[in-house]
């Protein structure tokens, strides 16, 4: 409706609160009295706890207490949560610990947190951390992947005498060797997909308080809704009732995954709380955030088609190695079946399809959800097979990929694992985005780097995400007498500009203006009870038909109001433009908002107010795809890449405000930049942590890309009312492949056909004198 | 040992007794409680923290509140206009969706505003390679770029 309505580029409304300073982080808050804490973190990778000595810290000035895992234990505190259940073939049960919120007699990491120290002021806490002595047996620790699961790996958790967690499986191995041995070309790609650290700008905080009198406790901390860690931290971890634990987070400085996870330092700061009947506030530095943060991707893949004489896939395999770190943590283990294995052979057509997956423990810090949480790794694995597949059969790299889309005429779609794509232009995507870049023009532009002695490439990368996870939310929506919306809902806006968005919808369903909504999230104590929060792109779509199932709820309300107040009957009662109309006459909606909070103007029977709840469900996710086209240079002598332009098509479907999409869609190609370039979390062979601050590890910054562009194919998806498609995560799938699709073309006179990300100038410099060596050999 | 500093803070006298060790960062949040001034890393690496010191964009994590003896400090509450009115800069970001989550964006404004100072009218390439000392996790600057472009010509036609 309007310039406010769907589609419109209306700006935020959230952006002057925080453009000038107004914004409420969790480190803003303070509460009246509040203590300070600082966490005792593991220095070994590997090691026996033999006991712990608090007497010097609690000598220390201002100290209050240490605490460490035996209090937890002694006070009946829960272990964290995990609730996998993956069985090998035989039906044995994955290898499943449990994990202490503060270890007792083990630490399995370097950073794991092993006991609280408060005292009066940070400095103090600070202080005394360094001085709690905890008595290490350390013993060889495993960190690699790659060596994780050989014979002479230590154990990190030697009860089960492996460090494989499951053996997981799908599909027929050998029919698909049999395939792949009849094929006309085998082409078979292995690839690291090297850890990340998903690096929020806001590191972790943790405030909370505990009111005796009512048994509750209030406990301040980004996140990415609240509802779960309330379940969790009730349920599982201190054993209160559900409506005395209440989750607050006012603004978060970002999400990606790692914000909506329940971590040691949550419940350790609120158990402190609580023991002690002091608020106590926790605020994490980078490098804490480094080492307790969950890290994202960590794979290595070995994947091989076949292709039949005209280039068409006919089988694949595909095995997957994934480091979850030291423990289960929420989601990490489920990754590449549950998040990758959503889409995965992604959007190609594979007739017959084997995969296996093996999860293994190391002694590092879990891996759990990152901005894509298993598609990028499947995307990636798929884009490398499809170069390697244009090498081996002489097709461009567009070719290849046409002939083994997914046609629109192929949809509805059944993925190998079940799930079902409902739409998707796979093809004129691609299409769009080679148009876009001037593919066609490339050569000459390659030529022209030529003359400056650098080597241009050109890279392409088609793919699919799966978005909307777990379809199911609740939303409310009170409208006062004065016609003002509040919209009470359980997603949590940490940067998508929900408040927007969903102003933008009930103006379209209700006719207000932007300025008559106000958007309440991130607080337990008034997010629906069916809420689950924000992750997996999913508030588009759950959000979204949460706000226009309010809003209907609310017209079909008003409906009886106005029929009441017309003096007709509520079934021949309309609303359109803000308007309830019968027969020749109309009241506005303000009218009937004033109407339901005055009992002489209702009728009989109904309740006061429009104050309505909705629990939206739907039975399936949606699928946002795109193509993306990048251009690299490479100087050859220094092996730096330049991203001289980046061209992002994506198929978000139907967009709700292109401003916001647009900003998504540059976000997550920059956090895929950043794994591609630079981006590398290095543990060494002892465990330990080498990049632990933004002077050791590569975040991606301005300069790292000349110029981007974000278009749009929308083809609205079939699934939902709305026909959105989540647009998070898409763009952290589409950027790996692509530039190194276009790094490899640009190296390609040098037969270099892959280099393992990061593609830090170190290794593109090597790769490039390897190859000449070899030459000159 | 405390010591006691004396500043100006967005036009405003301020004074305090703080420990020798106090960043100003500290200073600005801790006993200013002027929260809009961010702290995203330990290294002077993300940004977050930029304010203005003496009309120059400063990391404010690296610097003690010692050292701003008698400057004059401004942080992002000091920007705008009095009756509310956003700086071209602010204004900018808004207008390009140069924020997110809005944790980086104070560094960023006071960097961009710097920035437009130092350099009015630099392209889209000078305008990438000056925020090298600010980290955005959200936006992919894309946003951040244009908004300073843009912002840089307004302040450079509003001073001509």
């Amino acid at each position: 409706m309007g310039e406010f309505g769907i589609g419109q580029p209306v700006r935020r409304k959230e952006d002057v609160r925080l453009l000038t300073g107004q914004g409420q982080f969790t480190d803003d808050i303070n509460l009246d009295g509040q203590l300070y804490g600082a966490f005792v973190r593991s220095s070994h990778a590997n090691a026996r706890i033999n006991g712990v000595d608090k007497s010097t810290a609690l000598a220390m000035p201002g100290v209050v207490a240490v605490i460490t895992g035996q209090d937890l234990v002694a006070a009946g505190v829960g272990n964290l949560v995990n609730d996998a259940a993956y069985k090998d073939r035989t039906g044995k049960l994955m290898n499943k610990p449990q994990r202490q919120v503060l270890p007792t007699a083990q630490t399995r990491f370097v950073g794991e947190c092993l006991a609280l120290v408060i005292a009066h002021t940070p400095a103090q806490a600070r202080d005394a951390a360094d001085v709690v002595e905890f008595d290490f047996e350390p013993s060889p620790a495993i960190a690699s992947t790659a060596d994780g699961l050989k014979a002479d790996a230590p154990l990190v958790w030697p009860e089960f005498g492996t460090n494989l967690i499951v053996h997981w499986e799908y599909g027929d191995a050998a029919s698909v060797e049999a395939k792949l041995a009849a094929a006309d070309k085998r082409v078979r790609v292995q690839l690291v997909n090297n850890r990340v650290a998903p690096s929020p700008m806001e590191p972790r905080v943790v405030a909370a308080e505990f009111d005796a009198a009512q048994g509750a406790l209030t406990v301040f901390t980004p996140s990415q809704g609240g509802r779960r860690l309330q379940q969790m931290l009730a349920d599982n971890l201190l054993h209160l009732p559900a409506d005395k634990v209440r989750i607050i987070s006012r603004d978060t400085g970002g999400g990606f995954g790692v914000r909506s996870k329940m971590y040691p330092e949550t419940v350790t700061v609120a158990f402190a709380a609580k023991m002690l009947g002091r608020p106590v506030k926790w605020k994490g530095d980078r490098a804490e955030t480094f080492m307790s943060d969950y890290h994202g991707r960590d794979q290595i893949n070995d994947a091989e088609i076949g292709l039949d004489k005209d280039g068409r896939i006919i089988a694949m395999q595909l095995d997957t190695l994934l480091n979850v770190g030291a423990y289960l943590s929420e989601n990490g283990v489920r990754l590449p079946m549950e998040g990758g294995g959503r889409i995965i052979p992604c959007v190609y057509h594979v007739p017959d399809f084997y995969f296996s997956v093996k999860p293994m423990f190391t002694n590092t810090v879990c891996t759990d959800t990152y901005r894509g949480a298993g598609r990028p790794e499947a995307n990636y694995i798929m884009e490398r097979l499809m170069d390697a597949a244009a090498d081996a059969t002489g097709l461009s790299r567009d070719e290849i990929r046409r002939r083994n889309f997914i046609r629109e005429d192929q949809m509805p779609y059944k993925t190998h694992l079940g799930f079902t794509l409902d739409s998707g232009d796979f093809d004129g995507t691609m299409k769009m985005a080679m148009d876009d870049s001037d593919w066609a023009g490339f050569e000459a532009r390659r030529a022209e780097a030529r003359k400056r002695g650098k080597l241009r490439g050109i890279g392409l990368a088609s793919f699919i995400e799966g978005a909307g996870s777990r379809p199911v939310e609740g939303m409310r929506m009170r409208i006062d007498a004065d016609c003002n919306v509040t919209l009470f809902a359980g997603t949590y806006a940490h940067g998508q500009g929900h408040d927007t968005v969903y102003s933008q919808l009930v103006n379209e369903y209700l006719g207000l203006d932007l300025d008559k909504v106000t958007l309440v999230n991130g607080d337990t104590a008034t997010s629906p009870a069916m809420s689950v929060g924000t992750f997996g792109s999913r508030s588009s779509m759950v959000g979204g038909m949460g706000v226009k199932r309010t809003a209907q709820a609310v017209i079909a309300k008003g409906k009886r109001i106005a029929g009441h107040l017309l003096q007709t009957e509520a079934e021949k009662v309309v609303f359109e433009n803000g308007l309830f109309k019968a027969a020749a006459s109309s009241i506005t909606l303000a009218e009937v908002a004033a109407a339901a909070h005055d009992p002489k103007k209702m009728p009989e029977g109904l309740a006061l107010g429009l104050d309505e709840e909705v629990t939206f469900k739907n039975e399936v996710e949606n699928f946002p795809n795109g193509a993306h086209v990048a251009e690299v240079e490479v100087d050859p002598e220094t092996g730096i890449v330049d991203i001289v332009k980046y061209i992002a098509v994506d198929d978000c479907g139907v967009v709700l405000n292109p401003l916001i999409v647009h900003g998504q869609v540059y976000g997550g190609v920059m956090q895929g930049i950043g794994q591609v370039m630079t981006e590398n979390v290095v543990y060494d062979a002892d465990g330990q942590l080498l990049t632990a601050s933004y002077m050791d590890y590569g975040m991606p910054r301005a300069a790292h890309v000349e110029h981007m562009e974000a278009h749009f194919n929308v083809v609205p998806a079939k699934t939902n009312e709305l026909g959105v498609k989540g647009a998070g995560e898409a763009g952290a799938c589409g950027a790996p492949p692509a530039i190194v699709s276009a790094v490899t073309d640009a190296l390609k006179e040098y037969g270099i056909r892959h280099i393992d990300m990061p593609l830090t100038p170190e290794r593109v410099w090597r790769a490039i004198d390897g190859a000449r060596t070899e030459a000159a050999a | 040992m405390d010591i006691e500093v004396n500043m100006k803070v967005n036009g405003k006298p301020v004074s305090g007794k703080v420990e020798a060790r106090t960043l100003l960062v500290q200073f600005i949040r801790e006993h200013l409680r002027l929260t809009g001034t961010h702290v995203g890393c330990d290294t002077t690496q993300c940004g977050c923290c930029v304010v203005h010191v003496d009309g120059v964009a400063m990391k404010s994590c690296t610097m003690l509140a010692a050292q701003a003896e008698g400057c004059s400090i401004t942080t992002i509450e000091g920007l705008a206009a009095e009756d509310g009115t956003l700086h071209p800069m602010q204004a900018a970001f808004r207008e390009h969706h140069g924020l997110q989550c809005g944790f980086c964006t104070p560094g960023m404004v006071m960097m961009g505003v710097d920035i437009a100072n130092r350099l009015p009218g630099a392209d889209e390439k000078t305008v990438r390679h000056q925020l090298e000392g600010n980290i955005c996790r959200c936006t992919g600057y894309q946003g951040i770029v244009e908004a300073i472009m843009d912002a840089s010509t307004v302040m450079n036609a509003s001073r001509s």
